[in-house]
């Protein structure tokens, strides 16, 4: 199996793992990380068909490996707002909860303000 | 069986199991460990794929701070982990495992049938670099062919940054983000954070320098200085400015506002919107990357330290 098969195989499995932990997690965090994970497979699977575009001395084809680098920061800056808005949620209700039925707990730390 | 092989086939076993120990582990914490270490082997397996340069940014930007950020989550959030609920039965799960399979398989029969010969813009990208007067190919499309994207990904960046600071509460809109970090002046991290951000300014600022001919670039520079700017911040060594600061709003627009101008010109210059003028195409584009570089370290090292939490002023 070459370099590609290999790591391009890898990226499937890793975007079945981040779907299946994104299904099925019910913290809002694991959901997040497990759709990082998904991200970050379909990145891998990108990068494995940039690496078939190498061509003399160039190692893969440019374009997608850009394409890449500019989604590896707009992903971290979705997550960022993604944690900032579950950190949010926490001090408002007390909990980190996406089920609406879910008993709502004391807001933690109010003593500033 | 060669060397390679067995060494790509090990790495391939360890980002599988790293990325398997995200989602089994039992706390949110140990799953953002399992992230950051997923993070790095990847890094491996871009190196592999011959795209350092994404190996740089997927460590520093994937692994580095998307960790930080987890990892502060997970703490802030454990004491909610053992209230929610056990998520779906087993049955559900089992649906559930079935149909990602079934995904995996799908995506899995794509790669073994890809064509045989594959579809490359390298030879395009390589003839036009020269006029774009760097040698990196992958920084040439970053900042010339695909210019647009780059233009793009700034707002997006600074757009995610307005996103978080809204989320503050009315009181605390204009001050600092997070709680001041008070450490013991000679603790490990406060030295750290004296000793350390010298080298590591040099190392950004050299990585967006050495990104026109080699591997690096303004993303990989500005998490670089980010990362500093955070031990220092985290390290109680400096406070993190108030968010209603002009120059840091000038700062943080900066990158854009050159990036959109230079590419106005280039209607007048060089005929097309974000086209550079083949004479002057590096000074642009270093024009480009300087508050381009600010802005990226900027806004990743804001979008971790969050929404501001303490009035301006306040200590």
């Amino acid at each position: 199996m070459s370099t590609v098969t290999l790591f391009g195989l890898c990226g499937a499995v890793l975007i079945g793992l981040g779907l299946f932990g994104a299904l099925t997690h019910p913290q809002p965090l694991r959901k997040l990380i497990a759709f990082n994970l998904l991200g970050s497979g379909i990145f891998l699977l990108f990068g494995t068909i940039a690496r078939r575009g190498a061509w003399n001395a160039v190692g893969g084809d440019p374009v997608p490996q850009a394409l890449v680098i500019t989604a590896i920061v707009v992903a971290f800056a979705a997550t960022a707002l993604a944690v900032a808005l579950l950190l949010r949620l926490f001090k408002e209700t007390g909990e980190a909860t996406l089920d609406p039925t879910a008993p709502v707990g004391a807001p933690p730390g109010r003593s500033e303000s | 069986m060669s060397l390679t092989y067995v060494l790509e086939a090990t790495l391939a076993v360890l980002v599988l199991g790293a990325a398997a120990w995200t989602i089994a582990a039992r706390s949110a914490f140990a799953a953002s460990v399992g992230y950051v270490s997923y993070g790095l082997l990847l890094a491996l397996v871009w190196v592999q794929l011959a795209a350092v340069d994404v190996a740089l940014t997927e460590a520093a930007i994937g692994s580095g701070l998307t960790g930080v950020l987890l990892l502060s989550a997970a703490a802030t959030l454990r004491v909610t982990e053992a209230r929610s609920g056990p998520g779906p039965g087993l049955p559900m799960r089992i649906v559930a495992a079935i149909c990602c399979a079934l995904v995996t398989a799908a995506i899995a029969v794509v790669v073994l049938t890809l064509p045989d010969a594959a579809p490359t813009l390298a030879p395009e990208a390589v003839a036009a670099l020269p006029a774009t007067g760097v040698g990196n190919p992958v920084t040439g499309v970053l900042m010339a062919f695909r210019a647009l994207d780059t233009l793009l990904e700034k707002v997006v960046l600074v757009l995610a940054l307005i996103g978080v600071w809204s989320l503050a509460p009315d009181r605390y809109w204009g001050g600092h983000p997070g709680l001041r970090h008070r450490l013991p002046a000679d603790g490990v991290l406060p030295f750290l954070a004296r000793t350390l951000p010298p080298l590591g300014v040099l190392l950004g600022i050299h990585l967006m320098w050495t990104g026109a001919d080699y591997p690096g670039g303004a993303f990989q520079g500005g998490t670089v200085l980010a990362a500093m700017w955070l031990v220092v911040m985290m390290a109680g060594v400096r406070d993190a400015p108030a968010i209603r600061e002009r120059w840091l709003r000038l700062a943080l627009v900066s990158g854009p506002v050159v990036f959109l101008a230079v590419g106005l010109a280039g209607m007048l210059t060089a005929g097309a919107f974000l086209a550079y003028p083949v004479d002057y195409a590096k000074p642009l584009i270093l024009l480009i990357e300087v508050p381009m570089l600010l802005t990226i370290a900027l806004a990743l090292g804001l979008l971790v330290a969050g929404p501001p939490e303490r009035a301006a002023g306040s200590s």
